[in-house]
């Protein structure tokens, strides 16, 4: 066994009889036992667990067989819920931290017929965009080994990419989910902020946060998103607009479709191969008959400072929880140590670099006297820019442009350079700010195996469309298809 | 719009003041590397500023009132166990049903 199949293939041959849930299930942590300890994808694997629910649904056929994810191998981002398996954020301030309950999208899952088996490295709470700041390991880039997988949810890319699991959920909160899917040449959905619960997403800046699935296909991303997409009571920001049949939406149409291209923007700053990708991957869809118009999105260079004054604003609010009292880890103290000095050093211990340097920042704009001159002022500017994505989204139906701006980088290359490293989020933003939904399909390659994204953004809960492009777009190329060597 | 252009500078002092307020203990490179960094990122911020946001309103949120899931039942429902909820502690006292802290007061 070197890779397992993809989502459609695997819930057909269990849902046909060809294989059992349990097969299935082997034959995915047969392949992460090969594969994992090169790559570093998963922090916390469970077998045994896996196994037995995989028994479970092989017992029951009549019970399961007409579910959409029968049998379906998943690993999960590690700051998603799990019960009864431990959810750590790759922080160490959560290192042995076991929820007492599940995220709805692992709710969700489940009851579809979905096996966890395991969860994936991060950027400490999802702070990143390499996975190098995970508090407890390296993952590498299948197709390059010495190369970043992009991040925050590298992990879960990896995962997908290798053939380990066909299908794994990340969540995106400046680009997340898109940009590793871009660097890991797969498939990664962001859906409209409020169409997926949030609710068991450990909260990085609730404003922007969404979760969704990486795939190998527009196919296998409409399968999940199917099943996670919905109203959910204990998520108010979770939205009620009717939930399409995604799967359904796929019938390979894109003649008439009007895709936007902000010029402008592509202008400075993007490597000439991601730009080639780009052009290559215009011409295919437009040989489909797709026409493209050029927008302008005016405000969209000042989407990297607006997103990093609010997302760290969110931040430094949403982690005052982690305080060494109701669960995680607690400093020892000596003995008159009082309770502000337990915090203080707890959070010293607890955090990595990264993430205090976000709290730092969040906890500077929302300071009394600078609230006015960088927080306020960044959410106006965040209207801004969502008026220009909404001007030409009534230019155009979707947008295009690249995932990110270069190919995967060098491991270790912008550790040290944090504004470098949040220049790389020029393209990922906009679609967290403004709420609309994004996805990232892989259109080629930077030399032989440096992939690259191909990145699309739709109209508020429009993801059928996105699905939809997405999908004749793979119809018409080979690289959805393409697989990293195995080393 | 601002008449002024803030100062991105950050002193030690500065940067203590704003570790105390978000109860972050950091040891003397932490500060001199984040002093100089902070100063980075704001200076790239500022960018920002220069825009002309007069009349704008500011977002908050995307989500509009009607999104939200408003007409749920006012009803009890289950909620979280008690010592489930102590399990992950790291000073619990289980049988009071109780977080333990450090002494507040001197």
């Amino acid at each position: 066994m070197t890779r397992v199949g993809t989502a459609k293939h695997t819930c057909d041959a269990v849902r046909n009889g060809e294989q059992t849930a349990v097969d299935v299930c082997r034959a995915a942590f047969d392949v992460i036992a090969a594969r994992d300890p090169a790559l570093g994808a998963f922090t916390t694997l469970v077998f045994d667990r896996a196994l037995a629910r995989a028994e479970e649904i092989d017992a029951e056929p009549e019970r399961w067989r007409s579910r959409a994810l029968v049998g379906l191998p998943v690993a999960l981002k590690d700051n998603l819920c799990t019960r009864g398996i431990r959810t750590t954020a790759s922080s160490r301030i959560l290192e042995s931290y076991v929820p007492p309950y599940d995220a709805t999208v692992v709710q969700r899952l489940e009851a579809a017929g979905a096996v966890v088996v395991g969860k994936t490295n991060c950027d400490e709470f999802a702070m990143g965009s390499s996975t190098e700041n995970s508090a407890f390991q390296v993952t590498c880039n299948p197709w390059a080994l010495d190369r970043i997988p992009g991040g925050s949810s590298g992990g879960s890319a990896v995962a997908v990419a290798a053939g380990m699991t066909p299908v794994a959920l990340g969540s995106d909160t400046g680009g997340s989910i898109r940009q590793p899917a871009a660097h890991c040449g797969i498939v990664g959905l962001k859906p409209t902020y409020g169409r997926v619960s949030r609710y068991g997403l450990l909260a990085f800046a609730s404003s922007l946060d969404q979760v969704g699935p990486l795939t190998h296909s527009a196919v296998d991303a409409a399968m999940v998103l199917d099943v996670i997409a919905g109203a959910d009571p204990a998520d108010a920001t979770s939205s009620r607009t009717p939930v399409g049949d995604y799967l359904k939406a796929l019938d390979g149409r894109v003649r008439g479709l009007r895709i936007g291209i902000p010029r402008r923007l592509l202008e400075t700053g993007v490597d000439a191969d991601v730009m080639q990708g780009l052009e290559n991957a215009l011409a295919v869809l437009r040989e489909r008959g797709a026409t493209l118009v050029e927008v302008d999105l005016e405000h969209a260079s000042a989407a990297i400072p607006v997103y990093y004054l609010i997302a760290t604003a969110e931040a430094s609010s949403n982690l005052a929880r982690y305080d060494g009292v109701r669960y995680g880890y607690r400093a020892p103290t000596e003995g008159r140590a009082d309770l502000a000095a337990m915090y203080a050093l707890t959070r010293a211990k607890g955090f990595g670099a990264e993430v205090k340097r976000r709290i730092m920042l969040g906890t500077y704009v929302l300071s009394a006297g600078y609230y006015d001159a960088y927080y306020l002022k960044a959410q106006q500017v965040r209207t801004l820019i969502r008026t220009d994505y909404d001007r030409a989204l009534e230019q155009a139906d979707i947008l295009a442009m690249p995932t990110a701006p270069t190919p995967p980088f060098k491991l270790g290359e912008r550790v040290e350079d944090p504004l470098q490293m949040y220049l790389g989020d020029v393209f990922t933003v906009g679609a967290n700010l403004t709420g609309l939904p994004a996805i990232s399909v892989p259109c080629g390659f930077a030399g032989t195996n440096l992939p690259l994204g191909l990145q699309l953004i739709g109209r508020p809960f429009d993801e059928a469309t996105l699905l939809r492009v997405a999908d004749a777009y793979e119809r018409d190329t080979p690289w959805s298809t393409q697989h990293p060597p195995i080393s | 719009m601002l008449a002024f252009v803030l100062s991105v500078e950050f002193t030690r002092s500065d940067i203590e003041a704003i570790a105390s307020l978000a109860r972050l203990h950091l040891d003397e490179d932490e500060i001199e590397l984040f002093a100089r960094q902070l100063g980075e990122i704001l200076e790239y911020a500022r960018q920002v500023q220069q825009i002309d946001t007069s009349g704008v309103l500011p977002t908050a949120s995307v989500v509009t009132s009607s999104d939200v899931v408003r007409d749920r039942a006012d009803e009890t429902a289950p909620c979280l166990d008690r010592q489930a909820a102590l399990a992950n502690a790291p000073d619990p006292a289980a049988e009071a049903g109780l977080f333990k802290v450090p002494r507040v007061l001197g």
